[in-house]
Protein backbone atom coordinates (compact mmCIF):
# COMPACT_ATOMS: atom_id res chain seq x y z
CA UNK A 1 0.00 0.00 0.00
CA UNK A 2 1.04 3.63 -0.83
CA UNK A 3 1.61 6.36 1.34
CA UNK A 4 -1.26 8.22 -0.32
CA UNK A 5 -3.86 5.79 -0.36
CA UNK A 6 -3.18 5.30 3.76
CA UNK A 7 -6.32 6.86 5.80
CA UNK A 8 -5.36 7.56 9.79
CA UNK A 9 -8.04 7.25 12.30
CA UNK A 10 -7.67 8.55 15.83
CA UNK A 11 -9.72 7.18 18.55
CA UNK A 12 -8.97 8.10 21.89
CA UNK A 13 -5.91 8.84 21.98
CA UNK A 14 -4.75 5.66 19.69
CA UNK A 15 -3.59 6.74 15.90
CA UNK A 16 -3.83 4.05 13.37
CA UNK A 17 -3.31 3.83 9.82
CA UNK A 18 -5.37 2.00 7.58
CA UNK A 19 -6.37 1.41 3.46
CA UNK A 20 -8.89 4.12 2.32
CA UNK A 21 -11.19 1.35 1.64
CA UNK A 22 -10.72 -0.12 5.15
CA UNK A 23 -11.40 3.78 6.80
CA UNK A 24 -14.39 4.54 5.20
CA UNK A 25 -15.74 0.57 6.63
CA UNK A 26 -14.23 1.42 10.02
CA UNK A 27 -16.23 4.88 9.58
CA UNK A 28 -19.76 3.38 9.31
CA UNK A 29 -18.95 1.10 11.66
CA UNK A 30 -18.40 3.42 13.93
CA UNK A 31 -21.23 5.45 13.23
CA UNK A 32 -23.50 2.90 13.04
CA UNK A 33 -22.55 1.91 16.40
CA UNK A 34 -23.84 5.06 17.59
CA UNK A 35 -20.02 7.24 17.76
CA UNK A 36 -19.90 10.31 16.53
CA UNK A 37 -17.52 10.45 13.97
CA UNK A 38 -15.44 13.61 12.52
CA UNK A 39 -13.93 12.45 8.75
CA UNK A 40 -12.25 14.51 6.62
CA UNK A 41 -11.58 13.00 3.27
CA UNK A 42 -9.20 15.11 1.67
CA UNK A 43 -6.99 15.01 4.40
CA UNK A 44 -7.56 11.20 4.56
CA UNK A 45 -8.36 11.32 8.52
CA UNK A 46 -10.82 10.41 10.98
CA UNK A 47 -11.56 10.49 14.66
CA UNK A 48 -13.78 8.44 16.78
CA UNK A 49 -15.33 9.71 19.28
CA UNK A 50 -17.45 8.36 22.56
CA UNK A 51 -21.37 8.58 22.46
CA UNK A 52 -23.54 11.05 24.56
CA UNK A 53 -25.49 8.13 25.62
CA UNK A 54 -22.02 6.50 27.16
CA UNK A 55 -20.94 9.45 28.79
CA UNK A 56 -24.43 10.83 30.49
CA UNK A 57 -24.62 6.84 31.76
CA UNK A 58 -21.16 7.09 33.35
CA UNK A 59 -21.68 10.55 34.97
CA UNK A 60 -24.91 9.82 35.90
CA UNK A 61 -24.07 7.07 37.82
CA UNK A 62 -21.84 9.29 39.84
CA UNK A 63 -18.74 7.62 39.97
CA UNK A 64 -16.14 10.03 39.40
CA UNK A 65 -14.58 8.89 35.46
CA UNK A 66 -10.95 7.73 35.96
CA UNK A 67 -8.31 9.46 33.86
CA UNK A 68 -4.62 9.47 33.48
CA UNK A 69 -2.84 12.79 32.27
CA UNK A 70 0.79 13.59 32.32
CA UNK A 71 2.23 16.18 33.86
CA UNK A 72 4.64 19.15 32.92
CA UNK A 73 7.68 16.14 32.61
CA UNK A 74 5.21 13.66 31.12
CA UNK A 75 4.96 11.37 34.28
CA UNK A 76 1.19 10.03 34.17
CA UNK A 77 -1.03 10.25 37.13
CA UNK A 78 -4.66 8.94 38.10
CA UNK A 79 -7.30 10.11 39.56
CA UNK A 80 -7.93 6.22 40.67
CA UNK A 81 -4.52 6.94 42.88
CA UNK A 82 -6.34 9.50 45.34
CA UNK A 83 -8.72 6.91 46.39
CA UNK A 84 -9.01 7.16 50.11
CA UNK A 85 -8.38 11.18 49.67
CA UNK A 86 -11.14 13.75 49.10
CA UNK A 87 -10.48 15.13 45.93
CA UNK A 88 -11.06 18.96 44.49
CA UNK A 89 -11.01 18.84 40.89
CA UNK A 90 -9.82 22.11 39.25
CA UNK A 91 -9.81 22.59 34.92
CA UNK A 92 -8.28 25.91 34.17
CA UNK A 93 -6.89 27.08 31.45
CA UNK A 94 -3.97 29.52 30.49
CA UNK A 95 -6.95 31.11 27.69
CA UNK B 1 -6.59 18.26 44.88
CA UNK B 2 -5.65 17.93 41.02
CA UNK B 3 -5.56 20.58 38.74
CA UNK B 4 -5.84 19.93 35.33
CA UNK B 5 -5.04 22.54 32.52
CA UNK B 6 -6.60 22.37 29.41
CA UNK B 7 -4.11 23.96 26.68
CA UNK B 8 -2.88 23.10 23.56
CA UNK B 9 0.36 22.31 24.83
CA UNK B 10 2.45 21.81 28.65
CA UNK B 11 4.71 24.94 27.41
CA UNK B 12 0.81 27.20 27.08
CA UNK B 13 0.25 25.77 31.06
CA UNK B 14 4.00 25.94 32.32
CA UNK B 15 4.62 29.71 34.12
CA UNK B 16 1.33 29.00 35.92
CA UNK B 17 2.62 25.82 37.05
CA UNK B 18 6.14 26.75 37.90
CA UNK B 19 4.81 30.17 39.47
CA UNK B 20 2.83 27.88 42.01
CA UNK B 21 4.71 25.19 42.41
CA UNK B 22 2.55 22.90 43.36
CA UNK B 23 2.92 19.95 45.72
CA UNK B 24 -0.28 18.08 43.71
CA UNK B 25 -0.90 16.58 40.72
CA UNK B 26 -0.72 19.16 38.23
CA UNK B 27 -1.84 18.11 34.54
CA UNK B 28 -1.79 18.68 31.42
CA UNK B 29 -4.56 17.61 28.67
CA UNK B 30 -3.82 18.49 25.32
CA UNK B 31 -6.53 16.83 23.74
CA UNK B 32 -9.41 17.18 25.87
CA UNK B 33 -9.46 14.00 27.79
CA UNK B 34 -10.85 15.40 31.00
CA UNK B 35 -13.74 17.50 29.22
CA UNK B 36 -15.23 14.71 27.14
CA UNK B 37 -15.44 12.81 30.00
CA UNK B 38 -16.90 15.39 32.40
CA UNK B 39 -18.92 17.26 29.87
CA UNK B 40 -16.44 20.25 30.64
CA UNK B 41 -17.69 23.14 28.75
CA UNK B 42 -15.55 26.27 30.21
CA UNK B 43 -13.02 27.21 32.63
CA UNK B 44 -12.51 26.86 35.56
CA UNK B 45 -15.05 24.21 36.01
CA UNK B 46 -14.52 22.30 39.86
CA UNK B 47 -15.69 19.09 40.99
CA UNK B 48 -15.48 17.13 44.53
CA UNK B 49 -14.67 13.56 44.31
CA UNK B 50 -15.20 11.42 47.91
CA UNK B 51 -12.87 8.84 49.02
CA UNK B 52 -14.89 6.03 47.40
CA UNK B 53 -14.09 8.37 44.22
CA UNK B 54 -17.56 9.31 43.65
CA UNK B 55 -18.50 12.97 42.40
CA UNK B 56 -20.50 15.04 45.51
CA UNK B 57 -20.32 17.95 43.77
CA UNK B 58 -21.24 18.48 39.79
CA UNK B 59 -19.49 20.49 37.33
CA UNK B 60 -19.50 24.17 39.16
CA UNK B 61 -17.79 27.28 38.69
CA UNK B 62 -15.27 28.46 41.22
CA UNK B 63 -12.43 30.50 41.32
CA UNK B 64 -9.15 30.78 43.64
CA UNK B 65 -8.60 34.38 43.81
CA UNK B 66 -11.05 37.53 43.27
CA UNK B 67 -9.16 38.50 40.67
CA UNK B 68 -11.91 38.32 38.01
CA UNK B 69 -14.89 38.77 40.50
CA UNK B 70 -15.96 42.29 39.13
CA UNK B 71 -16.53 40.48 36.07
CA UNK B 72 -18.04 36.95 37.29
CA UNK B 73 -19.76 38.03 40.77
CA UNK B 74 -18.17 35.09 42.23
CA UNK B 75 -16.07 35.29 45.67
CA UNK B 76 -13.40 32.63 46.10
CA UNK B 77 -14.20 32.63 49.96
CA UNK B 78 -17.75 31.37 49.29
CA UNK B 79 -16.53 27.99 47.45
CA UNK B 80 -13.27 27.59 49.69
CA UNK B 81 -15.45 27.89 53.12
CA UNK B 82 -17.26 25.44 51.56
CA UNK B 83 -14.72 23.02 50.20
CA UNK B 84 -12.92 23.43 54.02
CA UNK B 85 -16.15 22.16 55.69
CA UNK B 86 -16.92 19.58 53.50
CA UNK B 87 -13.04 18.34 53.74
CA UNK B 88 -13.21 18.94 57.54
CA UNK B 89 -16.56 16.55 57.75
CA UNK B 90 -18.52 19.32 59.09
CA UNK B 91 -21.22 19.18 56.66
CA UNK B 92 -23.07 16.23 54.33
CA UNK B 93 -22.76 16.48 50.72
CA UNK B 94 -26.24 16.87 48.36
CA UNK B 95 -28.55 13.79 48.27
CA UNK B 96 -27.46 12.37 45.65
CA UNK B 97 -30.53 12.54 43.54
CA UNK B 98 -29.96 16.68 44.07
CA UNK B 99 -26.35 16.15 42.56
CA UNK B 100 -27.85 14.31 39.52
CA UNK B 101 -30.54 17.10 39.36
CA UNK B 102 -27.67 19.68 38.77
CA UNK B 103 -25.22 17.68 36.62
CA UNK B 104 -25.43 18.96 33.17
CA UNK B 105 -25.44 15.68 30.73
CA UNK B 106 -23.36 15.70 27.18
CA UNK B 107 -25.80 15.59 24.50
CA UNK B 108 -25.32 13.78 20.47
CA UNK B 109 -24.15 17.40 18.90
CA UNK B 110 -21.18 17.61 22.32
CA UNK B 111 -20.09 14.54 21.69
CA UNK B 112 -19.75 15.05 17.70
CA UNK B 113 -18.50 18.45 18.68
CA UNK B 114 -15.29 16.52 20.61
CA UNK B 115 -15.11 14.40 18.06
CA UNK B 116 -14.15 17.64 15.52
CA UNK B 117 -12.20 18.72 17.87
CA UNK B 118 -10.21 15.45 18.30
CA UNK B 119 -9.64 15.25 14.36
CA UNK B 120 -9.11 19.40 14.51
CA UNK B 121 -6.07 18.91 17.44
CA UNK B 122 -4.31 15.39 15.04
CA UNK B 123 -4.34 17.99 12.41
CA UNK B 124 -3.22 20.88 14.24
CA UNK B 125 -0.24 18.86 15.34
CA UNK B 126 0.56 17.44 12.01
CA UNK B 127 0.88 20.86 10.88
CA UNK B 128 -2.61 21.02 8.64
CA UNK B 129 -3.12 24.36 10.56
CA UNK B 130 -6.21 25.53 7.70
CA UNK B 131 -8.14 22.27 8.03
CA UNK B 132 -8.17 21.84 11.81
CA UNK B 133 -9.81 25.56 11.73
CA UNK B 134 -12.34 23.74 9.37
CA UNK B 135 -13.14 21.27 12.21
CA UNK B 136 -12.87 23.70 15.39
CA UNK B 137 -15.43 25.89 13.56
CA UNK B 138 -17.51 22.73 13.00
CA UNK B 139 -17.47 21.86 16.54
CA UNK B 140 -18.27 25.45 17.91
CA UNK B 141 -21.13 24.92 15.56
CA UNK B 142 -22.57 22.07 16.81
CA UNK B 143 -21.74 22.99 20.26
CA UNK B 144 -21.31 26.75 20.65
CA UNK B 145 -21.90 26.44 24.70
CA UNK B 146 -18.80 24.85 24.50
CA UNK B 147 -15.81 27.26 24.93
CA UNK B 148 -13.44 24.86 25.77
CA UNK B 149 -13.29 24.29 21.82
CA UNK B 150 -14.52 28.00 20.93
CA UNK B 151 -12.01 29.84 22.89
CA UNK B 152 -9.68 27.26 23.72
CA UNK B 153 -8.82 26.41 20.22
CA UNK B 154 -8.21 30.38 19.64
CA UNK B 155 -4.56 29.70 20.35
CA UNK B 156 -4.54 26.67 17.65
CA UNK B 157 -6.32 29.38 14.93
CA UNK B 158 -3.77 32.27 15.42
CA UNK B 159 -6.39 34.09 17.18
CA UNK B 160 -5.58 35.59 20.59
CA UNK B 161 -8.32 34.41 23.47
CA UNK B 162 -8.26 37.38 25.21
CA UNK B 163 -8.35 39.57 22.29
CA UNK B 164 -11.29 41.68 20.68
CA UNK B 165 -12.03 38.23 18.63
CA UNK B 166 -12.44 36.84 21.68
CA UNK B 167 -14.26 39.71 23.41
CA UNK B 168 -17.26 39.90 20.16
CA UNK B 169 -17.99 36.32 20.88
CA UNK B 170 -18.54 36.71 24.20
CA UNK B 171 -20.91 39.61 23.68
CA UNK B 172 -22.71 37.82 21.05
CA UNK B 173 -23.54 34.91 23.44
CA UNK B 174 -23.97 37.20 26.16
CA UNK B 175 -26.51 39.39 24.38
CA UNK B 176 -28.24 36.80 23.14
CA UNK B 177 -28.97 36.06 26.52
CA UNK B 178 -26.71 33.22 27.64
CA UNK B 179 -24.29 33.52 30.41
CA UNK B 180 -20.31 32.73 29.68
CA UNK B 181 -20.30 31.48 33.40
CA UNK B 182 -22.74 28.88 34.59
CA UNK B 183 -22.28 28.31 38.44
CA UNK B 184 -24.27 25.70 40.59
CA UNK B 185 -27.18 27.51 42.25
CA UNK B 186 -26.66 25.83 45.66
Amino acid sequence: MTEKSSFTIVDGGRVTAVGEAEGAALAKQAETSGRPVAIDLDERAACFGISAAVRAKALASLEAPDFTLPDLDGSPHSLSAQRGKKVLLVAYASW
Amino acid sequence: MITVAIDKSADDARPWIEAANPTHPSLIDTTHVLADLYNIVNVPTILWIDERGRIVRPNDVAFGTDTFKHITGLRAATHLAALRAWVRGETTVLPEARIRALQSLPTDDDQRARAEFGLGEWLFNRGRTEAAARHFAKAGELAPHDFTIRRGTMPMRGIDPMGPQFREMLGAWVKAGNPYYRPLAE
